[in-house]
């Protein structure tokens, strides 16, 4: 598992794919905190923080693209698969990989609460469960690029599918409270975006937590299932 | 230690393996031979645990390699068709990364890796990207994979292809010298390489297995007849009888005339029998000298075009 994750995050970083994505991510930020903060001069970056969680839809797809498509593609699957590691640890291993680059991205915006608190007084719990909540949303649409990902040996189909799914779910709490009465709590009960508003109000709700890292944990286990069922009905 | 039994692999209607059973004893050399799409690959990927079977067994060691699929992945080294190469890293990174992979005791790393890039000579490249090398590189970086972690199996898939000839040698001795630590099973088109490296041939053909024995029992023993090419010196039809009354001679023709009355023949007679004491006589009692007799084995060339065509004109 470790070596897995290992490769991949270097690999990573030796691509210009992480740079431009990891470019485009901190000036989307910059843009958004110079509008909402900068602009409306509010020292909450929360409302920052939400924009950056819709813009996820968009780069994590491109993050995860390539990270099983590209072992079918090049053959590097063999290897994998051959090895007596498990295939669990390997999908595990990359999974993490995705979070570990993610996380990067991540620590770049802490620049700009930094500037806020130096020239403002904004909340810290509710910043600090913003972000919490943010890279647990984060973690969830990285669980979905990566089973997309699985699905396919062309990237540009597995960007297309994860953007698929995470669009659906990021729409689902609208079009619930739309239909309204049980199919409202059904489809509310899917919705990523309802639980991370939680965490915005700086309540770290244990519910919430759980229902996050099931969520993951169903998706890495669909990833496994592709890829075992594949080794059954193809060569 | 490789055991294979009633192996079968369907795609839908289309059987690409068809109940394939062979045993290889360890340290031994197999060679797998057969024309594009008998199979080779799918036999390969299904021994390392790559796809599965849709029937019948494989064991390594004694380990089912469904029931036990790490300890038998622990006992192989696998080159497939493709060398799985990760593009982006350089040579000794990659090698490092499989070790890591394989699971192997860290201690030994650093001597284990240089001494696998010493034997296939690939660390004058260490430091050089994946990507950046030739072909012939790739293949032996590819091969060098496969030894990480000393496993005792080896399946190496078309291991020499794309290599320009001299490192197609080098590769060739390469194996031979591994087969004397590890039993290898090698996949190959090419025949002259089977039987230069291999102690055992399977030559496989639409997923079925054709024949099995050693490349020169299978070069003597696969053709019913014992064939015979001679150079006589005398008149060709008067010859030509005189050799038709040998008992056992089944047919005789003439292959080339080099000048008047000396012409090569070729004879083909019983496999129970062997013609050249009769023949030596019947010719010297005729008056007709024998300038050349040399037994026609069959090349392992023939046998495969004669099993694979065989095969064609049976449906």
């Amino acid at each position: 598992m470790f070596a897995v994750f290992k490769r991949e995050v270097q690999s990573y970083f030796y691509s210009p794919i992480a740079y431009v994505l990891t470019g485009l991510f901190v000036l989307v930020v910059s843009i958004f905190f110079f509008l909402s903060n900068i602009g409306s001069q509010s020292a909450d970056f929360n409302p920052t923080l939400s924009t950056i969680s819709f813009i996820l839809i968009f780069i994590v797809p491109i993050l995860t693209m390539r990270i099983i498509a590209e072992d079918r593609k090049n053959g590097t699957e063999v290897l994998l698969i051959t090895s007596p590691s498990t295939l669990s640890g390997i999908v595990v291993g990359k999974y993490l990989a995705m979070l570990f680059v993610f996380l990067v991205m991540t620590c770049l915006t802490f620049v700009y609460p930094i500037i806020l608190f130096i020239f403002g007084n904004p909340p810290l719990a509710p910043l600090i469960g913003s972000y919490v909540g943010l890279i647990l949303f984060a973690a969830a649409l990285i669980s979905i690029g990566v089973f997309a990902s699985s699905l396919t040996e062309n990237q540009v189909i597995s960007v297309f599918i994860s953007f698929v799914i995470m669009l659906i779910i990021w729409i689902i709490e609208p079009i619930g409270n739309a239909v309204g009465g049980w199919a409202a709590v059904v489809l509310n009960w899917f919705s990523l975006s309802s639980r991370y508003n939680d965490f915005t109000t700086g309540i770290l709700n244990v519910g919430s937590i759980i229902y996050f890292i099931s969520f993951i944990a169903v998706f890495l286990f669909l990833t496994i299932r592709v890829i075992e069922k594949r080794r059954w009905s193809q060569g | 230690m490789i055991e294979i039994q009633n192996l079968t692999k369907s795609y839908g209607q289309i059987k690409a393996v068809d109940d394939i059973s062979f045993k290889v004893e360890k340290g031994e050399i197999l060679g797998f031979l057969g024309p594009n799409g008998a199979g080779k690959s799918t036999t390969m990927n299904i021994i390392t645990g790559f796809i599965s079977s849709t029937a019948g067994t494989v064991k390594v060691d004694g380990y089912d390699i469904m029931e036990n699929p790490r300890e038998v992945k622990k006992r192989i080294g696998y080159l497939p068709e493709q060398p799985p190469l990760y593009m982006d890293m350089t040579v000794l990174e990659y090698l490092n990364f499989v070790y890591e992979l394989k699971l192997v005791d860290k201690k030994q790393r650093r001597t284990q890796i240089s001494d696998i890039m010493e034997l296939t000579k690939i660390a004058h490249v260490k430091d050089r990207l994946i990507k950046n090398l030739s072909k012939g590189y790739k293949q032996r970086v590819g091969l060098a994979q496969s030894l990480v972690g000393s496993p005792d199996v080896l399946i190496l898939d078309e291991p020499t292809v794309g290599l320009d000839p001299k490192q197609i040698i080098e590769i060739r001795k390469l194996i031979k010298a591994l087969g004397k630590e590890h039993t290898i099973i090698l996949s190959s088109h090419i025949l002259p390489e089977v039987s230069a490296v291999c102690e055992k041939v399977i030559i496989i053909n639409k997923g079925k297995i054709a024949a099995i024995d050693t490349p020169e029992n299978l070069s003597k023993g696969f053709d019913s007849a014992s064939k015979l090419s001679a150079t006589i010196a005398g008149p060709t039809n008067s010859v030509q009888s005189h050799i038709q009354e040998i008992y056992g001679v089944k047919y005789v023709d003439v292959i080339s005339e080099k000048e008047k009355d000396l012409a090569s023949y070729v004879i083909e007679a019983d496999k129970s029998l062997d013609i050249r004491r009769p023949l030596f006589f019947a010719m010297a009692k005729a008056g007709y000298p024998i300038i050349e007799l040399k037994p026609m084995d069959m090349t392992l060339e023939d046998i495969f075009l004669q099993i694979t065509t065989e095969e064609k004109e049976a449906e």
